[in-house]
């Protein structure tokens, strides 16, 4: 593996809502309000390589946007930091700090409010590029319809406005707004979930074919393991705010370790069906809100013992590159 | 769905004033507001009397009823007031200050409550609570006693009633449209747009409020009639624009006093177009909430 494009060290990312003077007074009367705080990502550790695609999998609500959003730039990170070869983004000033923030850019999940509805396609494919100055007024109109012949767009649709697009095809205008800026890392945040399954193929290969020819880096988010596996280098399972297993896609695969791994692999319909003894997760995902003690994964876990309510499971190496936050493994 | 339909943006307007046109009511409002329009702009051209030339009135004219004919031998169609002025022409240009009052107060009022609408939202924290704790504090008031508490302040004058109107009305702009950023903010194309490194003016005024434009436009409508009659309310009360240059509100306060000894006209004209407009403003701004509504728009982009 070569260095690192993006290196993810310890980023955690809280939402807090704070209490107005009303509530404020309430608690100096004696009320228990409290600011309630969702640890939305938690310590997260990750780096991806350039030019590799890094699939990022949970269940819904355990985090993946909210670190996608800090990795993108979106978000800042309540502490840790996120770095972009090998600089702090955040840190960088004017022309520097721009050219980081437009080399990493994010394809959004709903390809229906992603869109600005009262744009045309060339507005926005356009304005971005022209606004950075990255082609002047007279090669505007190249410029976007080499960009959409590349998405697979027809380039004299660039005067329609977004409703009158198919889920599908908006998902490729998504993808060519991101693209009008020239990135190399792309936070694709769940890009296929809202599309239809007789679509979804065709983004899929789009996005194979736009990395092997522009040479882009990618954060795959999804929370279909089968989607991540046919398409990732390394894949990184997260649970409730932590990454608790990383492996290269083949060796996740075929020798997960995590007891929650194990599990949501457990859930996808498989060739040569690899069931272990206990099939669906058992329980409901705990509120980040208020979330267990120590592993966070202990109140539905098949192996839970005591040490697991109370101490946070260490991420080990279990093999080169194989990486799993489990006391099972000892230690 | 895809490919055939027309595109949104040149086809706006006409299709709005198509979905005006299409309903005999909103007609009717739409035909209102017009000739009301027409009237505060070319009227002055055709009345008989420069209503507020002192000189070119004639005393032994007044409180002459409709159809009568003046010492002159002018045909006074609405009768005159109790300085021997012509009804139809001082009509006329007090629609014209109703008018006018109106418009430049809605005006006013919504190009600083839709910015500060904006801001709240896009800024958050701070920005947003001392905005909207003034919002607050304005709507918390009935709307005419503040009104009326500033003018008494300021003084009277066509400039201090906007004046006094627009500091209550960009309220009512600033909490709506709030309401409306922030949902739109939860869209993605906002994150999009910042991602793209465009500067905060660009997104909230290229991004946001285009995608805000819709209740801006129905408050304004109806808001220009409530600042019509606010207008009226001031001046019959005697606070608001000068004698000099009578409201429609002020010509009904000054034929209130003569209601009762039977010179009906000098008050009951005067409301009634009073009345007419801000019906027709009305019926028009009901109209345009339905057509702009953005969900059934949406509706329609599905079919
Ligand atoms: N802006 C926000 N304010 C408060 N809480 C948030 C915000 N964004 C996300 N969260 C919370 O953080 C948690 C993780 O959300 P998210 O990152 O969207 O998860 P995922 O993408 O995996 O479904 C959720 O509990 C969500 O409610
Ligand atoms: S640490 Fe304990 S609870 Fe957590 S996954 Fe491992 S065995 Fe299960
Ligand atoms: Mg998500």
């Amino acid at each position: 593996m070569s260095e690192a494009l993006v290196d993810v060290q310890g980023v955690s990312k809280r939402f807090g809502r704070r209490l107005d003077t009303v509530e404020r007074l309430a608690r100096r009367l004696g009320s228990d309000i409290s600011e309630e705080i969702v640890h939305a990502v938690d310590a997260v550790s990750l780096k991806v390589a350039e030019g590799e695609v890094l699939g990022l999998v949970g269940e819904s609500g355990c985090g993946k946007s909210t670190l996608g959003r800090v990795i993108s730039g979106l978000l800042p990170a309540s502490s840790g930091r996120v770095l972009y070869r090998g600089a702090d983004p955040s840190l960088l000033k004017g022309d520097e700090a721009r050219a980081a923030k437009l080399n990493r850019q994010m394809i959004f999940q709903d390809p229906y409010s992603s869109l600005n509805p009262r744009m045309q396609v060339r507005g926005i494919i356009g304005e971005a590029p022209r606004y950075h100055g990255l082609c002047d007024r007279a090669g505007l109109e190249g410029y976007i319809d080499a960009i959409m012949a590349k998405v697979g767009l027809e380039p004299s649709f660039k005067d329609r406005y977004p409703h009158q697009f198919s889920g599908g095809q908006r998902q490729r205008i998504g993808i060519a707004r991101a693209l009008a800026v020239k990135p190399d890392f792309i936070v694709c945040d769940e890009p296929i979930a809202a599309l239809d399954v007789s679509i979804q193929a065709q983004i899929i290969n789009l996005f194979m074919k736009l990395r092997s020819e522009l040479g882009l880096t990618y954060l795959f988010i999804s929370h279909d393991l089968g989607v991540v596996e046919h398409l990732s280098d390394t894949v990184a399972i997260m649970y409730l705010g932590r990454i608790v297993e990383t492996a290269a896609a083949e060796e996740l695969f075929s020798h997960p370790n995590h007891p929650y791994t194990l599990a949501l692999l457990a859930e996808v319909p498989r060739l040569g069906g690899r069931k272990k003894d206990f099939s669906v997760i058992k329980g409901e995902i705990p509120s980040p809100l208020d979330p267990p003690r120590g592993c966070h994964f202990h109140p539905r876990c098949p192996h839970a013992m005591p040490r697991c309510a109370a101490e946070i499971p260490a991420s080990r190496e279990i093999l080169g590159g194989h990486f799993s936050a489990c006391h099972l493994n000892g230690g | 769905m895809k490919g055939t339909a027309s595109p949104g943006r040149d086809g706006m307007g006409s299709k709005i004033l198509r979905e005006l046109v299409g309903s005999p009511s909103s007609l009717i409002g739409l035909v209102i507001c017009v000739v009301v329009v027409f009237l505060a702009i070319f009227g002055p051209l055709v009345t008989s009397q420069d209503p507020y030339d002192l000189s070119k009135l004639n005393i032994m004219d007044n409180r002459l009823p409709p159809g009568s004919v003046g010492i002159d031998g002018a045909v006074y169609v609405l009768g005159t007031d109790g300085q021997g002025r012509d009804m139809v022409s001082a009509m006329i240009y007090g629609l014209r200050t109703s008018l006018l009052v109106g418009i430049l107060t809605t005006a006013l009022a919504m190009v600083i409550g839709t910015t500060m609408g904006l801001l709240a939202a896009y800024k958050g924290g701070w920005v947003d609570t001392i905005i909207m704790r003034l919002v607050d504090l304005i709507l918390g008031f009935p709307m005419m006693l503040l009104a009326l508490i500033l003018l008494a302040a300021l003084g009277p004058g066509i400039d201090k009633v906007i004046l006094a109107l627009v500091a209550v009305q960009w309220a009512f702009y600033a909490r709506t449209i709030r309401g409306t950023a922030l949902s739109e903010m939860n869209r993605e194309y906002i994150e999009a747009a910042r991602c793209l490194a465009l500067s905060e003016r660009r997104i909230i005024f290229r991004h946001l409020l285009v995608n805000c434009l819709p209740p801006v436009i129905v408050i304004s409508t109806i808001k220009v009639a409530g600042a019509i009659s606010a207008e009226a309310t001031l001046s019959f009360l005697g606070l608001g624009v000068p004698i000099t240059k009578p409201s429609l509100g002020l010509l009904i306060s000054n034929g209130y006093r003569y209601l009762l000894s039977g010179s009906y006209w000098i008050s009951i004209f005067p409301g009634i177009l009073l009345m007419l407009t801000i019906f027709g403003i009305n019926i028009v701004g009901d109209r345009l909430k339905e057509v702009l509504n953005p969900r059934l728009q949406e509706n329609k982009a599905v079919e």
